[in-house]
């Protein structure tokens, strides 16, 4: 009775809540080209946007998983710097270059760990306080260890992640200058390892469900201390991948890195349609959410935009774009 | 009604410090039969629960499930031995489906290489036969508990407490949050779980759930059996009375 009364735009509202925001990508791409039509949609414009999301994107996956949980890390940039500070000293020591390569996601999954341990052990009122107070003790230890200076200077084998090109030759023809970046296949790689560590494993369900109810999930016998030690972990974890992107393509570890990255992982995040009260968003909705935020600031960059309005405009989209949300819980609740 | 007794308390005490919470109860529940358990607001009845479900260690007395005398640790024994409890808030996850929540914690999983993967057909396949089975009705297994009425979510609740063979169900004040509407479709359930042979312990304040679908009832007061009865023998003003204490 009710579904065959429902218009079609009600029908439409499940397939714009999932692809929505993919649509929207696609009328800025749209927009962008004809604004720019010889240079936003050339290979070498499109790679670049990707480069600068690479690192950016491992930030937003991890600060994701923990929003979903209801939680919040504020350390992530801060965690960046760290495993980049650590992977620079490794290297200026002379240790081989694949242990220097493991010590940026070592560093950042033992700084995760210590968030975790700090959240779940000392019984902290909210993820905020702990990972506040961790944003000036990592990024305090990284200035510590390298005396505040920049270290720079990487050997090849370790920017092949964040620099590495696969070049498109074989398809393409010999002397082509087209190429793939390494850090676009990583991101693709990892994206797809967390879809579905999130959507087909039993942590992964117990994560949602924790966002929803943690007393529920306790009375389900889940360890939610252990799954909260488990998300953080993750999270610093990759952003220690971001921090070996990032070593790859600036080639040096310095100071500011990751500098206020965390508000920018926790924008893309928001901006995917993930709920700040946890338990809602997804994956796809966090590559969009990171994708959207790049080719806003590519877009904005090539026109000449004054990056003051691209910071007022970024701001702006992170408050429509929940608006929006508000919008459509409120429609969709209407019965 | 079979005569097997399913659960026995003798003789259970609880004290807190210098509270005597329970003094000397005794409690039975035979196989498929519906008990209620009545008294006012700190006459025991939680506290009962509690001990019966493993979350409070006895301080004195014995239980038996199926005639076997248990030692309950933790929530987690009672559960092992067949024994579930619906909380009063529910413990639902509103942002996972229904299917989710019946299984949440103990997921089924298929085995790729070294990985456990959720099956995800299995569990809805799984949902689905078992919401038939307590004819519940919802849209789908895939609908979200936040999504659902009152009455559809404690029939979630009940769904989940019964989705691995339990054989008591505890039910704490079943129908205090619901709509007059939804009272019934509850205590429907409670018939249903009665005739797959499931015991039930429904606590409540309502002598409409309790005259509706109860075998016995029982009434503390003042952490003592004060009295008991099967339902035919008894009315709801004798009942009313001995919640507040009162006998002929």
């Amino acid at each position: 009775m009710d579904k065959s009364q429902d218009s079609t735009f009600v029908k439409l509202i499940p397939f714009f809540e999932k692809y929505g925001i993919l649509l929207l990508i696609l009328i800025m791409v749209t927009v962008l080209h004809i604004l720019q039509p010889d240079v936003f949609l050339s290979w070498r414009n499109i790679t670049n946007v990707f480069k600068q999301v690479s690192w950016q994107s491992m930030l937003a996956l991890g600060v994701f998983m923990v929003i979903v949980t209801a939680g919040i890390d504020l350390s992530v940039g801060s965690i960046i710097m760290l495993s980049l500070m650590g992977l620079a000293i490794a290297s200026k020591a002379g240790m081989p270059w694949y242990v220097v390569m493991l010590v940026a996601p070592a560093v950042g999954f033992l700084c995760g760990l210590f968030n975790g341990l700090g959240i779940t052990l000392l019984k902290m009122p909210h993820p905020f306080i702990m990972t506040l107070g961790t944003l000036y003790i990592f990024r305090g230890v990284g200035n510590l260890i390298s005396g505040g200076v920049p270290i720079t200077g990487f050997a090849d084998e370790i920017r092949v992640i964040g620099n590495g090109k696969i070049k498109l030759d074989t398809i393409l023809g010999e002397g082509t200058r087209e190429y793939i970046p390494t850090s676009l296949i990583l991101m693709i790689v990892i994206f797809f390892i967390f879809w579905v560590f999130l959507n087909h494993t039993r942590i992964g369900k117990w994560i949602y469900a924790i966002g929803g109810n943690p007393g529920a999930a306790r009375a389900a016998g889940i360890n939610v201390n252990r799954i909260l030690i488990i998300v953080y972990t993750l999270c610093g974890f990759l952003a220690g991948i971001g921090g070996l992107i990032l070593a790859g393509r600036t080639n040096s570890a310095y100071p500011n890195a990751g500098l206020q990255s965390e508000l920018d992982a926790i924008a893309a995040v928001i901006i995917g349609g993930a709920s700040f009260f946890g338990g809602r968003g997804t994956v796809l909705g966090v590559f969009a959410g990171v994708m959207i935020m790049g080719i806003l600031r590519n877009g904005l960059n090539l026109m000449n935009v004054s990056v003051f309005w691209q910071q007022v405009l970024i701001g702006s989209i992170i408050i429509i774009a929940v608006y929006i949300d508000v919008l459509r819980r409120d429609f969709s609740t209407r019965k | 009604m079979s005569e097997e007794i399913v659960l026995e308390a003798q003789s259970i005490s609880k004290f807190f410090g210098t509270i005597t919470a329970l003094n000397d109860v005794n409690l039975k529940i035979t196989k498929g039969e519906v008990l209620g358990v009545v008294g006012d607001n700190g006459a025991g009845k939680s506290t009962l629960m509690k001990v019966l479900s493993g979350l409070y260690k006895q301080s004195e007395g014995s239980l038996f499930f199926s005639g076997n005398k248990v030692n309950l640790n933790s929530p987690r024994d009672s559960q092992n031995l067949g024994l579930e409890m619906v909380y009063q808030d529910l413990a639902l996850a509103g942002n996972l489906p229904i299917g989710d929540n019946i299984f949440l914690g103990r997921e089924p999983v298929k085995k790729v290489g070294p990985f456990n993967f959720l099956d995800h057909t299995k569990r809805k396949q799984l949902t689905e036969e078992h919401l038939a089975k307590l004819k519940i009705n919802v849209k789908s297994a895939d609908q979200k508990v936040e999504e659902l009425s009152g009455g559809q979510r404690q029939a979630v609740a009940i769904a989940r407490a019964t989705a691995f063979n339990a054989k008591i169900v505890i039910m704490d004040e079943p129908t205090a949050a619901l709509a007059v509407k939804e009272v019934g479709k509850v205590l429907d359930l409670i018939l249903n779980l009665k005739s797959l042979g499931v015991s039930v312990i429904v606590i409540s304040h309502r002598m409409d759930d309790i005259f509706s679908v109860c075998d016995r009832v029982m009434a503390l007061f003042q952490g003592t059996n004060f009295a008991e009865s099967l339902l035919k023998d008894t009315s709801r003003d004798e009942v009313i009375g001995w919640i507040m204490g009162k006998k002929d």
